[in-house]
């Protein structure tokens, strides 16, 4: 029951959000029936959408992760982008350098570096938070640019007037932008390969999910993490060092963004560009909240943005629905999570706020 | 005078007051007003009237009920039995708007300005004056000037309120109620935010206002302002109103023991204590407040094994900040602290509770003693989590954790469903239960209470006393702080008075009466 409740709210929110894409599609005189069909065939038709499907769901898996994490401590981390983007950048350039390692080290240091650029981009909005009284979201927003700037230096192909080229750039790409191939021994290998290309990072991401639920719900320091997002006062009476909670929690949501990148980078582009953008890591946000930021939740959401993304350019073959459609319905979810009473008056599901009630009683008498 | 047995419970002693309640027309008048929120009844059977030209001070601890009574006057709230008549006529309020109307104005303890606007702006808003379609802000400051110079309220129509300081933010709420022409004026705890210049000038501003056919109703919980500025006082404790006096006719001493005494008569039965060596030295500590105001100046106190020390006062007096610089929630600008002997000044808390053996109880168990979304199970850990049997290795061993609750809960006698039970879901009195059978059922040398019975039920009330004696009699020492005087003096076996940040006096149980400490908490000394 307590499952079935949770899941409603999230599945009604998909619903509606469906629901409005068709009606925009209406508007424009589009079919929506056939776009949708289009969606799904491109989802789950064949083995070749399945494959889509995973390859998109991976990355958003721990970018939903890291933001869920935050949320656990009681921290928006709008910066998944940003350690995503940082992350990415870091196993690039071990990825793309050591020559000749076994790949027995060279993967795991590579994945490493991305796990560790993350954590270290992370941790910054964590520290100014507790020593400065800097909010995370602030923090968090201005990084995700200084990421993106940043990376975009690292890979600069150097000006016409002799200005020096970024430190990670390809001089072999010519006037393009972009890092050279990271040596295959850096390369997380195929578990389907071509034309399916799903690499082993899915595992690897859905372990990081079971070892995420574990470390929350089970370990002393979840138990922590979980009473400074929950009464902050009563965790400092409890004696939980606060401070180093928040700024562990922020280094942690920032190494499973760094992850994120890594994984992405090394199963799937092999290379760092410009136009391999944080989305996926304001996706993370999205994700975590239409999975109630649990850990199960999460890995369902992912599956179902990871769904739409890849059915999307199928549906714009078959239908003729601009693929960006699917972005509107993206959005629209986040929209409707994030305002449930949307979602009761629609559907005008009384008993929701029934089960809310026994809820807002925990709060209780305030007055005085 | 107040005897220690009985307090009266509604007296009109001068003649002048007797002969102005049968003479004049209350312009202000509640009958009978009950509010009742889920699981509180915050004012029970209420009744007051408020006659022109008169400063009416209604007195209370927090929690008393002043708030929530003024909140259904300025028809923030409706109350669930009662009627209210304005100038002779019933009438029935469902927002502020409603009491505006009527002429009821009120300037909250938390003002209610936009900080980034000007002054004339806020003051005008909800009822801005417009002219060819565009805010004439010009006639509002002309308004404004006018007021200020009138009532002594001088203020800047063109002040940005960022910019101003607290007391003169106040004067423009108080002129922001005058320029919506009310005549009766509701302050809430005006002075709390004063320096003692400013509350000066708030007095002649009350006053002047009085003497212009004002009535002004004043929220406040000190005894030295009420008998200094008001026409009459009402005494509000547990949600009921307990007296009704004027400053001619009471003492400071009176007003304390009316405020913080209780209609229910507690008795413990405890004999007499063996004290041993001291356990809590409390010496010359000092700190302040959230406000940076200094709360604490040089309290020294010793707890031994095998008594229980009360702190008694009047809130507001250091007790609070006492208590949290004690258990490491608040930093200590000076002074020490000794537990079992060991310096544990400014120590985290989490040092306190292992080195000093020590437990403590909070005085606001929703916002520190418990986390209400949490079950009762984990609510009966939320200090030990991390030690065995709980958890081994990091990891949290539920079924320990849940055999331990179920014992506890039985042992303590919580009400609750099971131990997977919501904390917030259980009623005030089974939730303190349910911190105290945490806070007792460690290995201690130390405890400290802090307002152990506030807002729970007779029944739990005893229960917790009786836990308290027995930890007393384990050879535990006891600091018990409460803001009811009769728990202080039915569990103390020395008696501690704090006053303005220091403690005033140390008497045995034995030699305390309830005239004495009242005399004390009022910061007479002789």
């Amino acid at each position: 029951m307590r499952i079935f409740r949770s899941l409603l709210i999230p599945v009604l929110a998909l619903l509606a959000a469906l629901l409005t894409g068709a009606i925009v599609m209406l508007i424009f005189g589009d079919n929506p029936l056939k776009a949708y069909q289009g969606l799904f065939a491109g989802a789950f038709g064949d083995g070749r959408a399945w494959a889509t499907t995973i390859r998109k769901m991976t990355p958003l898996i721990l970018t939903g992760l890291s933001v869920a994490y935050a949320f656990k401590a009681g921290l928006l981390n709008i910066g998944a982008s940003g350690q995503f983007i940082f992350g990415t950048v870091c196993s690039v350039a071990v990825g793309i350098s050591m020559e000749g390692m076994p790949m027995l080290i060279h993967l795991p240091l590579a994945i490493g570096a991305g796990i560790v650029g993350g954590m270290f981009w992370g941790a910054i909005p964590g520290l100014l938070k507790v020593y400065t009284g800097a909010h995370e979201v602030i923090v968090t927003i201005m990084l995700n640019y200084v990421a993106s700037l940043f990376a975009g230096w690292t890979v600069y192909a150097g000006g016409t007037q002799g200005q020096t080229p970024g430190p990670l750039w390809d001089p072999t790409a010519g006037a393009i932008s972009e890092t050279p191939d990271v040596l295959a021994s850096a390369q997380i290998p195929w578990m389907f390969g071509p034309p399916y290309r799903v690499h082993w990072g899915v595992v690897l991401a859905l372990l990081v999910a079971v070892l995420f639920w574990w470390l929350i719900y089970k370990s002393i320091f979840g138990f922590e993490l979980r009473t400074v997002g929950q009464n902050i006062k009563a965790a400092r009476y409890a004696g939980i060092a606060v401070n180093r909670t928040i700024i562990l929690a922020m280094t942690i949501a920032g190494g499973l963004a760094g992850l994120a990148g890594a994984i992405e980078t090394l199963g799937l582009n092999h290379k760092f560009a410009p136009e391999f953008s944080g989305a996926v890591g304001f996706d993370g946000i999205t994700v975590a909240l239409l999975g109630q930021t649990h850990p199960l939740g999460v890995v369902l959401a992912a599956f179902m943005f990871g769904a739409l993304d890849g059915g999307a350019s199928r549906m714009q073959f078959e239908s003729g629905v601009a693929a960006d459609i699917i972005q509107v319905i993206q959005a629209l979810v986040l929209a409707f999570v994030a305002a449930p009473m949307i979602i009761r008056s629609i559907f005008r599901a009384r008993w929701l706020s029934e089960a809310e009630g026994q809820a807002t009683l925990t709060t209780g008498w305030g007055g005085n | 005078m107040l005897d220690e047995t009985s307090t009266p419970l509604l007296f009109y002693s001068s003649p002048k007051l007797e002969e102005r309640i049968l003479n004049d027309q209350p312009v202000l008048q509640v009958n009978s007003i009950t509010k009742r929120f889920p699981g509180v009844v915050a004012n029970e059977d209420v009744s007051l009237a408020l006659y022109p030209g008169e400063i009416l001070a209604l007195l209370g601890e927090n929690g008393a009920g002043k708030s929530t009574l003024m909140n259904v006057i300025y028809g923030l709230y409706q109350p669930s039995e009662g009627e209210i008549f304005v100038k002779g006529q019933p009438v029935s309020m469902n927002s502020p708007r409603d009491a505006i109307a009527l002429g009821i104005g009120m300037v909250h303890q938390h003002f209610q300005l936009v900080p980034v606007m000007t002054v004339a702006e806020n003051i005008m808003l909800g009822s801005e004056s417009v002219k060819n379609g565009l805010l004439d802000t010009r006639a509002v400051a002309r308004r404004i000037t006018e007021l200020s110079e009138r009532y002594n309220l001088a203020v800047d129509p063109y002040a940005v309120i960022e910019d101003l300081p607290v007391g003169v933010r106040q004067r423009v709420e108080i002129v922001k109620a005058l320029y919506r022409n009310v005549d009766i004026l509701i302050l809430d705890e005006p002075t709390a935010v004063l320096t003692p210049q400013e509350i000066d000038g708030l007095f002649e501003v009350m006053n002047l206002l009085k003497s212009q056919g004002h009535s002004i109703i004043f929220i406040t919980h000190k005894l030295k302002e009420v008998l200094r500025v008001a026409d009459r006082i009402a005494v509000l404790r547990d949600g009921k109103l307990v007296g009704q006096t004027t400053p001619h006719d009471s003492t400071e001493a009176e007003l304390a023991a009316m405020m913080v005494g209780r209609e229910v008569i507690l008795t413990v039965d405890k004999t007499a204590a063996h004290p041993g060596a001291a356990v809590l030295e409390i010496d010359g500590v000092a700190a302040r407040d959230d406000l940076g105001q200094p709360a604490l100046r040089g309290v020294s106190l010793a707890v031994h094994a095998g008594e229980i020390v009360g702190v008694a006062g009047v809130q507001g007096n250091g007790q609070t900040e006492l208590v949290e610089v004690l258990t490491g929630l608040r930093h200590a600008d000076g002074g020490h602290i000794r537990i079992n002997g060991q310096e544990l000044t400014n120590a985290s808390p989490r040092q306190i509770t292992d080195a000093g053996q020590m437990s403590h109880v909070p005085e606001d168990r929703h916002a520190y003693g418990m986390v209400a979304s949490y079950d009762v199970a984990h609510n009966m850990v939320l200090n030990s989590y991390y030690r065995p049997p709980f958890a081994r290795a990091g990891v949290i061993n539920e079924p320990a954790i849940h055999q331990y609750a179920t014992q506890l809960v039985a042992e303590f006698d919580v009400r609750t469903p099971s131990v997977d039970a919501l904390a917030g879901s259980l009623s005030g009195g089974n939730q303190q239960k349910m911190v105290v059978a945490r806070e007792f059922s460690r290995p201690l040398k130390l405890l400290v209470v802090a307002q152990p019975t506030r807002g729970i039920d007779v029944g739990s009330i005893e229960f917790i006393h009786n836990q308290i004696v027995s930890k007393r009699d384990e050879g535990v020492a006891v600091l018990v702080v409460s803001s009811e005087l009769d728990e202080i003096m039915a569990l103390s076996d020395r008696i501690a008075v704090m006053y303005k940040g220091e403690i005033i006096d140390i008497v045995p149980r034995s030699q305390a009466t309830r005239e004495g400490l009242g005399l004390l908490m009022a910061g007479v000394k002789d």
